[in-house]
């Protein structure tokens, strides 16, 4: 490098920090003048313009058939989205876009409002902090609810760390509590295949609980619980309310009452329509669709 | 919501104190009784142990290497690899490399060069031969071939997401592919005769009944070493995480476990103890060629994994005994039934026994109460056995 290219770049550089100074202090919020955009931090969801999903024109098809058809979706940081919509209306390919199981043909998903989600796989989408229970409860089965649990917990989750890895006292205590929310502390050491098919569905929960996700997918959370399971699954939902995002996609209406805000209903891959229960249930569209002409 | 003290499992101990025990009592045979019963008790003596005997237990032994590698891979990880065996014969040619040189000027044609070399018309060493006359570079080699091997393939055979029936299909053709590779004259080593005649390792003559012992020994404590690093393995979250790759490959993806680098792995590891298996077994039968490539030894790996139960990393040991020890009685007192016998062994254990023959001892256990089990759920709680 030549001397005088260096020093034009120290001059350039020169000029640039002396205008980086000159903003700073110049707002209220500390120096960030508005529409001054902020450094993206990789890997830390950005929900300061109060969204921690966003789905915009989302479409995809599987030979020729459009199961999601220009989907677009958000959702607050903290809230409880419940998602019904009659079968075959998109609710778990949604997911599996969400999730990076899916590439979509077109459109956008963003987590937060930095992260793009479509160029992302599916390891890194969990570890970015978006956790998801699937429609049929999967679990370790060979593995004890403990060691599942374990398997979940938020740390390093590279193949030596994993060798060498060692419960500390912290992340047994968060352990310990899981276990208690999910009703399974007594079960601590049997094996997950021999669990009844609702401790199932709250140990897949506690397993998502354990990762510690920012947003919580959920599909079809108390399927095949009984009506005391379900009441307590919905108590913990609406603890983690507020703490965490989630989007739940059920078919059990009481369920959805004791628990919604705000419902979306998904019809052919598109929304239909969105407002709490009581809206979108005598909205005439919705009817048509979940009881037909 | 009331918190009741409840305590977590501890972790799991390396291996309980029978475990230990056991353990103690396998080194002591390998490294004392059996030298001692071979060397210096009189032939006559009911007590000898014969050479023949001593070469018997010293195969098994690699072979059941192979076996506690297949446990990893197919026991723990779910992946049936058929073709292992590629990965024991290339340790076993990279063994015979360094023998073939060792033989020195002692060869039928007094040449420097190896003899099938001097056959061929060939005035120099292939490239590939740089390192063979290295002893060090070749226990490098052993394990490095079949190890960057079974990366490369492993790497692309796992991102592509290929599984289950597919998987094992590509590996066997593999191996064969290997094999015919290896038949070949020009790709230099030695054709479909491979390498034999060997004459010394180390310099020291390879033929005498104190170098075959040191190898059975060597071979035995290999055996034990393998076992407590495959037990270390599977006892660690690492050993976790292959289970439950094997039993929902989602949620481990979805609980933020890259499951490639686990598969690849664990992969890896298990070729390149096939490797070393390999590197073991040639000096003690004094022969390689490329049949020990062919599809059937893979297979048989599985086998020895299948009849000794999966996941238990003792049964796949005790399954290369047992089906070994058979082939070698049958094809000498009843040649023509081998083949018959493995089939019906094959049949018989798919059908009756699932989970191999530890499934049968956990079963036998659990019937005559709760003492042996629960020593045996100290010891081994992850036998299959447990799971029905």
């Amino acid at each position: 490098m030549t001397p005088e290219l260096m020093e034009q770049g120290a001059r350039h550089a020169e000029a640039y920090q002396t205008k980086q100074a000159s903003r700073t202090g110049q707002t209220a919020s500390g120096g960030r003048a508005a529409g001054f955009a902020r450094l993206a931090v990789p890997g830390e969801v950005d929900v300061t313009h109060g969204r921690i999903l966003y789905l915009e024109d989302v479409s995809v098809s599987f030979d020729g058939f459009k199961a999601i058809n220009k989907l677009s979706l958000d959702i607050a940081p903290g809230e409880l989205r419940c998602i019904i919509g009659p079968n075959g209306a998109g609710k778990t390919t949604m997911m599996d876009i969400i999730t990076g199981k899916t590439r979509p043909d077109e459109g956008q998903v963003f987590f937060g409002s930095t992260i793009d989600l479509l160029r992302y796989k599916e390891v890194e989408i969990a570890q970015m902090g978006i956790g998801r229970k699937f429609q049929k409860p999967t679990v370790f089965e060979q593995l004890t609810v403990f060691e599942n649990l374990e398997l979940a917990l938020k740390t390093n989750k590279a193949v030596t760390a994993s060798m060498l890895f060692k419960l500390d006292s912290v992340q047994s205590d968060r352990l310990l509590e899981v276990l208690h929310t999910i009703n399974l502390a007594d079960s601590v050491s049997r094996q997950a295949g021999n669990l009844s098919h609702g401790q199932k569905q709250w140990l897949e929960i506690g397993m998502l609980l354990m990762q510690d996700p920012k947003l919580l997918l959920l599909d079809e959370p108390v399927a095949g619980m009984t009506d005391e399971e379900t009441e307590r699954t919905a108590e913990l939902f609406l603890s983690l309310k507020g703490k965490h995002s989630l989007m739940v996609v059920e078919h059990d209406m009481s369920f959805i009452n004791t628990i919604s805000d705000i419902v979306t209903v998904l019809c052919d891959g598109a929304v239909l329509a969105q407002g709490t229960l009581a809206q979108v249930q005598s909205d005439e569209r919705v009817i048509e669709v979940y009881l037909g002409r | 919501m009331s918190m009741k003290p409840i305590s977590l499992p501890s972790p799991r101990p390396l291996l309980s104190r029978t475990g230990w025990a056991a353990f103690l009592v396998a080194l002591i045979i390998v490294c004392a009784v059996a030298p001692a019963l071979n060397l210096w008790v009189s032939e006559g003596s009911v007590f000898y142990l014969s050479d023949y005997g001593v070469g018997l237990v010293g195969r098994i032994m690699c072979y059941a290497i192979c076996a506690l590698a297949m446990d990893l891979i197919w026991g723990f990880t779910g992946i049936l690899s058929l073709g292992h065996g590629l990965f024991f014969a290339l340790g076993g040619y990279a063994m015979g490399m360094y023998l073939m040189r060792q033989i020195g000027l002692d060869g039928n044609y007094k040449s420097a060069l190896p003899d099938f070399m001097v056959f061929l018309d060939w005035k120099e060493l292939p490239w590939h031969w740089t390192f063979s006359d290295s002893f060090v570079a070749t226990l490098f080699l052993v394990i490095a071939v079949p190890g960057l091997v079974a990366f490369v393939f492993g790497y692309f055979a796992f991102r592509s997401r290929i599984k289950g029936v597919y998987f094992s299909i590509i590996t066997q053709a593999m191996t064969f592919a290997a094999m015919l590779l290896f038949f070949r004259n020009e790709t230099g080593f030695g054709g479909n005769n491979g390498f034999t005649d060997f004459k010394r390792v180390l310099d020291i003559p390879i033929a005498t009944q104190e170098m075959r012992m040191a190898l059975f020994v060597l071979t035995g404590i290999t055996l034990l070493g393998f076992f407590l690093l495959a037990r270390w393995l599977v006892n660690s979250k690492f050993g976790r995480v292959l289970q439950a790759v094997r039993d929902a490959e989602t949620r481990v993806m979805f609980s933020g476990y890259n499951p490639l680098g686990y598969k690849l792995t664990i992969w890896t590891i298990s070729a390149m103890m096939c490797g070393v298996a390999g590197a073991l077994y040639v000096p003690q039968v004094g022969i390689i060629n490329p049949s020990e490539m062919s599809p059937a030894n893979s297979i048989e790996i599985a086998i020895w994994a299948a009849v000794g139960g999966r996941a238990t990393l003792i049964g796949p040991i005790l399954g290369a005994f047992i089906v070994s020890g058979a082939k070698s009685w049958l094809t000498v007192a009843y040649p023509e039934f081998w083949l018959y016998f493995l089939g019906a062994l094959f049949i018989g254990v798919t059908l009756f026994l699932p989970q191999g023959v530890m499934g049968l001892v956990g079963r036998v256990s659990t019937r005559h109460g709760g003492v042996k089990s629960t020593l045996r759920g100290s010891d081994d709680t992850r036998t299959k056995g447990d799971r029905t």
